[in-house]
């Protein structure tokens, strides 16, 4: 959306001597001027190191803290903040610190995978409409607007509940539950990213350098995957990074009330259920993973703001 | 407004409520087993009574004609009955839907009433101090899941400082003004955790809008005659920059019932979010179906409404 901030200093405005000063620059590769643009946004550089540092911790973790999730040891339960537990332990006095770092694998695995989906989903469903037009425009439009007028969370609720039994059959109890919640999530929200795409298109197609190509002959298809689709792939990356935390807070809110994953599979979201109803004696139990969610969805979307910078050309900094 | 735009956009409400009952059914008939006529299937029950329930329930007919039954059934009230408590869904459903709108249209309000001020002062002077302040500050608010506001207000105010119940309690004895305090003071957590969660999100279209009014030339007009800006501001500005932010209140429906469901579970608060809750983890799958289809009829007439205020506001829009 390189709309939504219209007041943002554009080229026009600035006025040619301070739009020429860039150009004196030796040129820079677009990931370089990329880089470049999305330094400028400080906190999102804060949120990326930040974001580094939390999937670092869950993939380095393991290693750098061997305790198992599921050791139980009812001499330490429900304990604060302890050397011999960081973040302190749970009712069964299984160690918080060991789950977070476990749950934080399954939240991020959710989170990218379910926005693969709705990327994929959102891309076809977009680049088919804005380049087709007419009736197949028309009607895939409507199928986006149905979309987007569904509830998101009774829905989602409901496909859990009826489907999650057959699934689990199938893949097994975390796959099943796996697939079905990323599946879902990215299934009721690639509409976004449809209606963005097809806006990109639908200017895009009409551009000088796509006539071009076209009177040089070039296929439909070539002209959507080298010329078109590069173009409007700015948008999309920076959506579907918000997807990204969009799909972490989708499957925390589903764990979150008991719908999501089982409780020996301790995502964020599952932490946080399982400590409602001690949040009185360890506030510390629901404190951490709560954190962890906040701390991930923030840094994700700080991150998406700054490409939202870095990204847009139209955007002067 | 002319009538004949009122008469089509209602009718253009109709498709999409039959839409989003044929994706509800289809849901449901995709899914394993005939989770409407569990009776049917549940081994306990003899042979014959299953045989004569699945003739009743229609469940050897094809899948059009048990839809179109449902979907008869649905229009004429007959919801159908709940598993669990064996009473009317539809009665079940009156019983709560109350609390949910209160819930919602307070929460509502409250967010109009702290985005709209912030959003227009952020506008008014953009890139300034208080600008960049009000926008970290509504980032930081819309990152925030709703389910974890709703703990930190409970560790706060109710654990910490002791100041607020955090269970929702449905029969206050109190009577008068007593009452009123009481409901108060268990609303104020639920509504504060949607409604600020609202008003976060809402602080950037607000402020955006006001971006895109605020340059037009009829603004520059306005001062030029030396009219004051805080009356060019409110009586120029503001009126206008308003009118798309009642669209993008109806568009964010969805994503706020979620809110709702979230914290009527979190406050315990009786609403048709807890109800759908309860009855998944209970598998009553009438009440499921009827609450999902209540939240959907709800987004789709708030937007028809959305719709119509906005031609009411903007005259423009009705040329067409």
């Amino acid at each position: 959306m390189s709309g939504s901030i219209p007041a943002s200093p554009s080229v026009e405005a600035i006025g040619p001597a301070a739009a020429a000063a860039p150009r004196a620059r030796a040129p820079l590769s677009p990931t370089h001027e990329a880089w470049r643009r999305f330094r400028k946004h400080r906190l999102a550089v804060v949120s990326l190191v930040v974001l580094i540092l939390i999937v670092g911790g869950v993939l380095a973790g393991p290693l750098l803290w061997p305790t198992p999730i599921d050791a139980i040891d009812f001499a330490a339960m429900l304990q604060g903040p302890s050397w011999m537990h960081p973040c302190g332990t749970d009712a069964l006095g299984q160690d918080l610190l060991a789950r977070l770092i476990y749950g934080g694998k399954i939240s991020l695995a959710v989170g990218v995978a379910a926005m693969l989906v709705a990327v994929f989903v959102g891309v076809l469903v977009g680049a088919v409409s804005g380049m087709a037009s007419g009736r197949i425009d028309a009607a895939l439009m409507w199928v986006t607007d149905m979309f987007l007028a569904l509830p998101q969370l009774p829905l989602l609720l409901l496909l859990i509940y009826l489907f999650r039994g057959a699934l689990e059959r199938v893949l097994g109890v975390q796959g099943g539950i796996f697939v079905l919640i990323v599946v879902v999530i990215g299934g009721l929200r690639w509409m976004p990213l449809a209606r963005l795409v097809r806006a990109q298109f639908l200017s895009l197609r009409e551009k000088e350098f796509v006539e071009a190509a076209r009177a040089l002959g070039a296929s439909k298809l070539r002209l959507v995957v080298r010329h078109i689709m590069p173009n409007a792939m700015g948008p999309a990356i920076v959506a579907g990074t918000i997807e990204v935390a969009n799909a972490i807070i989708a499957e925390s809110t589903l764990s979150f009330l008991g719908v999501g994953f089982p409780p020996d599979v301790p995502s964020w979201g599952r932490m946080l259920y399982d400590s409602l109803d001690y949040v009185q004696m360890a506030p510390h139990w629901a404190l951490f993973p709560g954190s962890a969610i906040f701390l991930a969805v923030l840094s994700i979307n700080f991150i998406g703001d700054g490409l939202r910078d870095a990204l847009d050309p139209r955007r002067v900094i | 407004m002319s009538r004949s735009y009122l008469i089509r956009r209602i009718a253009l409400a109709i498709p999409s409520l039959l839409a989003i009952s044929i994706i509800l059914y289809t849901i449901l008939a995709l899914a394993p087993g005939d989770p409407l006529g569990d009776l049917a299937t549940n081994p306990n029950v003899p042979p014959a009574v299953q045989l004569a329930l699945r003739a009743k329930l229609g469940l050897d007919d094809p899948i059009w004609q048990r839809y179109l039954h449902w979907l008869i059934a649905m229009a004429q009230g007959d919801w159908g009955f709940s598993f669990a408590s064996h009473e009317n869904v539809s009665t079940l459903i009156m019983q709560r839907l109350p609390v949910s709108l209160a819930l919602f249209g307070s929460s509502e309000v409250l967010a109009v009433l702290v985005a709209v001020p912030v959003g227009v002062l952020a506008a008014v002077r953009p890139y300034s101090l208080f600008d960049k302040i009000a926008n970290t500050v509504a980032f930081v608010g819309f990152s925030l899941p709703t389910f974890f506001i709703g703990l930190l207000l409970i560790l706060v105010f109710s654990i910490k400082l002791d100041w607020l119940p955090f269970v929702f309690e449905t029969n206050v004895s109190a009577r008068g003004l007593a009452w009123w305090w009481v409901e108060f003071k268990q609303s104020i957590m639920p509504i504060a955790v949607i409604g600020l969660f609202q008003g976060a999100s809402l602080v950037r279209y607000v402020r955006s809008s006001m971006l895109d009014v605020i340059r037009l030339d009829y603004v520059t007009t306005a001062r030029a005659k030396g009219i004051g800006s805080r009356r060019v501001l409110i009586r120029h500005v503001v009126r206008n920059g308003l009118i798309p932010v009642v669209t993008l209140v109806a568009v964010q429906l969805p994503i706020v019932f979620g809110g709702t469901i979230i914290t009527e579970q979190i406050f315990r608060v009786p609403g048709i979010g807890s109800l759908l809750i309860s009855s998944i983890l209970a598998a009553d799958t009438p009440v499921v179906m009827a609450v999902t289809f209540v939240y959907a009829c709800l987004v789709v007439f708030l937007n028809l409404f959305a719709d119509l205020l906005y031609v009411w506001l903007d005259p423009r829009i009705a040329l067409r």
